[in-house]
C-alpha cells in the first residue's frame, strides 16, 4: 500500500481507543484481582472456575445468545435479501429500523401484553380452539423478544452487503445459464458473507450480556452472565467478582473474533 | 409466470416481518388512548394521557435533551469511528488489526454496568462535572465500535486498485479520500450513524451513571418510573416521537428522491466506483 | 463526500433547534445557585403538583432526578459529580450511608414537624434518634393473591406458599433478601440471620419452592398480577396498592410468621450543596396537608399522623396496609449486614434461580 490517507484523521479514534478502551480496561482488569475487603486475591478467578453456578451460567449465556443469532439470522437474511429486490427498498428499510428507536422496556411491556394469559395471541389461540397457553416465561417467548430486538443489528449489515453486489455480476451469472438458485448460491450468498459476519458479530456478542429481558420475560428461567455482572456491581457491590465476569466475557469475545474474524485478504475475493 | 408467483410470496414474508417488528409498537399506541390506567383492558378512548405529555414541561424537555444527545452523538460517533475502520483498514500487519479490532469490540460485550460504572470512576477521577458533556462523550465512547463494525466491511470490499489508480494519477490523500475512499463505503457510515443513533437512543445504564445537573434521558426517565408503574403518559409521548420519526424518514426519503432523479438528469454516470467494479474482473 | 456533508451539516442544525427548544422549557433557567435545590428521588415518587408549591412557597428551583434502585443510586452519590441536595433510600441503605459516613448530621432544631409522625416509626435501629433521616414513605412485604384463581385455598403464612396446590403460580421479586428472608421468617429465624445453620436450612427449604414458582420477576410483577398471569405473588405493600387499585380480585395480606417492614426515608448527603432547600423541603414534607396530598398521590402509607387524618376512612382503616399494633410487633427492619453476609445471600439466592432450568 502507498501513503496512508492522513494519518492524523486517525487520531481521535486512537484516543478513544486509549480513554474510553484501554483505560477503563485495566481498571476492570486490576480490580478483578481484589476481594470485598479490598484485599488482593486470586479468588475471584478460582472461584469462576470452580463454581458449578458460573460454570452453567456461562454455558447458558453461550447456548441462548448462539439461538438468538441464529434465529435473528434466519430471519433477517431472507428479509433483506427480498428487500434488496423492492422498488422503494431505502425506505422500506428505513421503516423496518424505525421500532428500535422505542425505548426497549416499553416494548417489553408491550410483549407482556401480547403475551399474557388474557392476551392477543391467547384470545387468537382460545378463538381457534387450541386453547390458552402459557407463552411467557418460556424458552420461546425468550428467544422471539430477544431475536425481535436484535434484527435490526443483523438486517441492516446483510442488508447493505447484498445492495452494494454489482447487479452486473447476477446478470452475468443469469447469462451464462445460471438458474435463480445458483445465482444465489454462487453469487449473491458469497458477496454478502462479509455483511452476514458483522451481523453476527454485532448480535451475538451483546446478546452474551443480555439481562433485561432475561428477568422481564423469562422470569429469571433463563441467566446470563450478564446478570450476575448486574448483581455484582450493583446489589452485592462485589466488583471484584464482577469484574472477574467481565474479564472472561471479554476473553471469550476476543476468541469470537478470531473464528470469525477476516480470512487472509484476498481469498474471499 | 414463474418468477411472478415466487415475488408474491417474497412480499408475503416481508409483510410477516414487518408485522412481527411493528406489533408491539401498534400495542403501544392503541393503548395510549386507553381512559383505564393500564396497558391491559381497553376500557374507552381518551386523549387525557396527551393532554398529560403536553402539560409535563419537564418530560417534554427530557424528550427533546434525549433526541439532541443521539443526533449529535451519533453524529460524532460516525466520524471518528469512520475515520478509525479507515485507519484500522490501512494497518499493514494482520496482526496489529486484528488486535484493534478486539480492543474496538470490548465495549461491545462489555454490559452496560460495567461500562456505566467504569466511565463513572474515569470521569471523577479527572474531577470532571457530570451533566449533558459527560454522558456525550459517553454515549459516542459506546457507539464507535458499532460504526467501525459496519464500515469495515465496505472497505473490505472496497477495490484497492481505484486507490492505486487515483495516486497514479496525481490524487493527492485528500482526494483519494474524500473522491474514492469515502463515497464507496457511503453505506457503511450511515448504517453506522443510524446503529449509533439507536444505540444512543436505547441506553440505559450508561446514561444513569454518568448523567449529573438535572440532565436526563428518556430511558433513564422511564426506567427509574418501573418501581411507580410506567404511566401510558409515556405512551403517549413514545406514540407522538414515533409519528415524528415516522413523517421525518418518509419525508427525507422523498426530498432525496427528488434531489436525485434531478441530479441524475444532469450527469448520466460518473460513479467511477460503479464502472471500475463493472470492468474488473476480480 | 458532498451527501454526507450535507447530512452533517443537517443533523447538526437540527441538534441546534432541539437545543434551543430546550432551553426555552428550561425552568431552571435563570437559576443561581443558591436557590437550586438538586433533589433525587425514584421515578415518580411525588406529586409534581407539590414540586410546584414547593416552588412557589419558598422560592427554590427544584432540579429533580431520578433512580430505579438503592444500590445505583448509592454507587452515583458515593462516586460524587454531582451535589444532591435531597435524597431518598430505603432503610438497610441508610444503615450503609451512615456506616460510610455520606450523610449530613440532621439539626432537629430546623425540622419542623416531627410530632407529626408516628412514634413507631422513628428512633428505628438503622438510625437511632432519627439523627440522619426523615420518614417519607414506609410499607411491608407480603403476598398478594387473586380471589379467583386460587381455589378457596387460604393463604395468610409464608409456609402457605410451599402448599403443592400452588404449583407454578407464585411469583417472587427478585431480591435476595426478600426471597431468603421469607424462607427463614417460615422456619421462625429473624430474617437478619447471620447464623450460617440458619440461613443453610432456609436454603434448604427454598429447594423446596422451586415447584411452586412460576417467575421470578421485579417491577414488572406489578403488570403481570394485573394481568392476572399468575395467581400469587410476594411483594411490597406499595406495589400491591397499585395493584390492587387495577385489579379489584387482588387481595395483600401480611403472613403471620411476620414480614419485613421498609423505609423510604429523606437525607441530605455530605456533598449537598444547598444544605437549607433541603430543610425547607423536609419540612414542607411534613406538613400534613402535602404528606396526604402525595400519600393520596403515590398510594403508599404515610408515616405522617396527622396526614392520615386527612385520608379518606376506607384507606386508613385498611388493616394490611395500616395495620394493627399487634401485627407491627412482628415485623422486622432490614438491618445492613455487611458486605460478607450480603454476599452469602445473594449466592444462596443465586443457586436457587440456577435450580429452576
Amino acid at each position: 500500500m502507498t501513503k496512508k490517507p492522513k494519518v492524523f484523521l486517525f487520531v481521535p479514534y486512537l484516543l478513544w481507543l486509549a480513554l474510553f478502551v484501554i483505560i477503563p480496561l485495566f481498571l476492570i482488569l486490576y480490580q478483578s484481582f481484589f476481594d470485598i475487603h479490598g484485599q488482593f486475591t486470586f479468588g475471584n478467578i478460582v472461584e469462576y472456575f470452580t463454581s458449578g453456578t458460573y460454570l452453567s451460567m456461562t454455558l447458558s449465556s453461550f447456548f441462548y445468545a448462539f439461538l438468538i443469532t441464529l434465529v435473528t439470522l434466519v430471519i433477517s437474511y431472507p428479509a433483506a435479501y427480498l428487500l434488496t429486490r423492492l422498488k422503494r427498498k431505502q425506505l422500506w428499510m428505513l421503516l423496518l429500523i424505525l421500532p428500535t428507536w422505542i425505548n426497549v422496556l416499553l416494548k417489553a411491556y408491550a410483549f407482556i401484553g401480547i403475551f399474557s394469559q388474557s392476551g392477543s395471541v391467547n384470545d387468537f389461540l382460545a378463538f381457534i380452539g387450541v386453547g390458552r397457553q402459557q407463552i411467557l416465561f418460556t424458552d420461546a417467548s425468550f428467544l422471539l423478544v430477544a431475536t425481535y430486538i436484535e434484527i435490526p443489528f443483523m438486517l441492516l449489515p446483510i442488508y447493505n452487503a447484498i445492495e452494494e453486489i454489482h447487479p452486473s455480476y447476477v446478470s452475468a451469472s443469469r447469462d451464462l445459464g445460471a438458474s435463480q438458485w445458483e445465482t444465489f448460491r454462487r453469487v449473491i450468498f458469497p458477496l454478502s458473507l462479509s455483511g452476514v459476519r458483522s451481523g453476527v458479530q454485532a448480535v451475538f456478542i451483546p446478546s452474551l450480556s443480555l439481562f433485561m429481558l432475561t428477568r422481564l420475560i423469562a422470569g429469571n428461567r433463563v441467566i446470563t452472565l450478564g446478570t450476575a455482572i448486574e448483581q455484582h456491581f450493583l446489589v452485592t457491590q462485589n466488583w471484584g467478582m464482577g469484574s472477574t465476569i467481565g474479564v472472561v466475557l471479554i476473553i471469550i469475545m476476543v476468541l469470537i473474533m478470531l473464528l470469525t474474524g477476516e480470512r487472509k485478504k484476498g481469498a474471499a475475493k | 409466470m414463474m418468477e411472478k408467483r415466487s415475488f408474491k410470496w417474497a412480499n408475503l414474508y416481508l409483510v410477516f416481518v414487518f408485522l412481527l417488528l411493528y406489533a408491539p409498537i401498534a400495542y403501544l399506541i392503541y393503548y395510549s388512548f386507553n381512559a383505564g390506567g393500564t396497558m391491559n383492558s381497553f376500557t374507552g378512548f381518551t386523549w387525557e394521557h396527551y393532554q398529560a405529555v403536553f402539560e409535563d414541561t419537564r418530560l417534554i424537555r427530557i424528550a427533546l435533551d434525549t433526541l439532541k444527545l443521539a443526533l449529535s452523538s451519533a453524529l460524532a460517533a460516525t466520524i471518528i469511528g469512520t475515520f478509525g475502520a479507515i485507519g484500522i483498514y490501512y494497518v499493514k500487519k494482520r496482526r496489529t488489526r486484528n488486535t484493534l479490532l478486539s480492543f474496538n469490540n470490548i465495549l461491545l460485550v462489555s454490559p452496560d454496568v460495567i461500562i456505566g460504572a467504569s466511565l463513572l470512576i474515569l470521569f471523577t477521577m479527572v474531577g470532571f462535572q457530570l451533566g449533558f458533556t459527560s454522558v456525550f462523550l459517553a454515549h459516542i465512547a459506546f457507539s464507535i465500535p458499532i460504526v467501525v463494525l459496519m464500515v469495515l466491511p465496505r472497505l473490505q470490499e472496497m477495490n484497492d486498485s481505484m486507490v492505486t489508480a487515483a495516486r497514479d494519477l496525481g490524487a493527492n490523500s485528500f482526494q483519494v479520500l474524500s473522491r474514492i475512499i469515502l463515497p464507496s463505503i457511503t453505506p457503511g457510515i450511515l448504517a453506522g450513524y443510524f446503529m449509533a443513533f439507536t444505540y444512543s437512543l436505547d441506553d440505559f445504564a450508561v446514561t444513569f451513571f454518568v448523567t449529573g445537573g438535572g440532565f436526563s434521558t428518556l430511558s433513564v426517565e422511564i426506567y427509574s418510573r418501573a418501581r411507580q408503574g410506567v404511566s401510558l403518559e409515556i405512551n403517549a409521548l413514545s406514540t407522538i416521537l414515533f409519528l415524528f420519526a415516522l413523517g421525518l424518514v418518509v419525508g427525507y426519503y422523498f426530498i432525496q428522491q427528488g434531489l436525485e432523479k434531478n441530479k441524475r438528469k444532469r450527469t448520466a454516470v460518473k460513479d467511477p466506483t460503479n464502472h471500475e467494479k463493472a470492468v474488473s474482473p476480480r | 463526500m458532498k451527501k454526507l456533508t450535507l447530512m452533517a451539516v443537517a443533523v447538526l442544525a437540527l441538534s441546534g433547534v432541539l437545543h434551543l427548544a430546550s432551553v426555552q422549557l428550561d425552568r431552571a433557567g435563570g437559576a443561581t445557585d443558591g436557590n437550586t435545590f438538586y433533589f433525587y428521588n425514584w421515578g415518580d415518587y411525588i406529586d409534581p403538583e407539590l414540586l410546584e408549591k414547593f416552588e412557589e412557597e419558598t422560592g427554590y428551583r427544584v432540579v429533580y432526578e431520578t433512580f430505579d434502585s438503592n444500590e445505583a443510586m448509592y454507587t452515583k452519590v458515593q462516586q460524587g459529580g454531582t451535589a444532591y441536595d435531597l435524597v431518598i433510600p430505603s432503610e438497610y441503605m441508610i444503615d450503609r450511608m451512615i456506616q460510610e459516613d455520606m450523610l449530613m448530621e440532621l439539626d432537629h432544631s430546623r425540622i419542623e414537624g416531627m410530632d407529626n409522625l408516628v412514634k413507631d416509626f422513628l428512633d428505628q435501629p438503622f438510625d437511632p434518634g432519627n439523627r440522619y433521616s426523615i420518614p417519607y414513605f414506609w410499607g411491608t412485604l407480603g403476598i398478594v393473591y387473586n380471589e379467583t384463581l386460587i381455589d378457596g385455598e387460604s393463604l395468610d403464612s409464608w409456609d402457605d406458599l410451599w402448599s403443592p396446590a400452588l404449583k407454578e403460580s407464585v411469583m417472587l421479586i427478585d431480591g435476595a433478601r426478600e426471597v431468603m428472608g421469607l424462607s427463614l421468617q417460615s422456619l421462625g429465624y429473624s430474617l437478619n440471620s447471620t447464623n450460617d445453620q440458619a440461613l443453610q436450612e432456609a436454603a434448604d427449604k427454598l429447594d423446596g419452592l422451586v415447584p411452586s414458582v412460576k417467575a421470578i420477576v421485579a417491577d414488572e410483577i406489578k403488570t403481570y398480577m394485573i394481568q392476572e398471569e399468575a395467581s400469587v405473588a410476594v411483594t411490597f405493600s406499595g406495589e400491591a396498592a397499585d395493584m390492587m387499585w387495577e385489579n379489584e380480585k387482588l387481595h395483600y395480606v401480611l403472613p403471620e410468621e411476620g414480614s419485613n417492614l421498609w423505609f423510604d426515608n429523606m437525607v441530605i448527603p455530605k456533598t449537598a450543596q444547598n444544605p437549607d432547600a433541603a430543610y425547607a423541603f423536609i419540612n414542607f414534607m411534613l406538613e400534613p396537608e402535602n404528606a396526604a396530598q402525595n400519600a393520596d398521590y403515590i398510594g403508599y402509607s404515610t408515616p405522617n399522623e396527622a396526614a392520615m387524618e386527612l385520608l379518606p376512612e376506607e384507606t386508613i382503616s385498611d388493616e394490611q396496609f395500616y395495620p394493627s399494633e399487634e401485627t407491627m410487633d412482628r415485623l422486622e427492619v432490614y438491618e445492613n449486614l455487611g458486605p460478607e453476609y450480603l454476599g452469602i445471600y445473594n449466592d444462596l439466592f443465586l443457586e436457587f434461580k440456577i435450580q429452576r432450568n
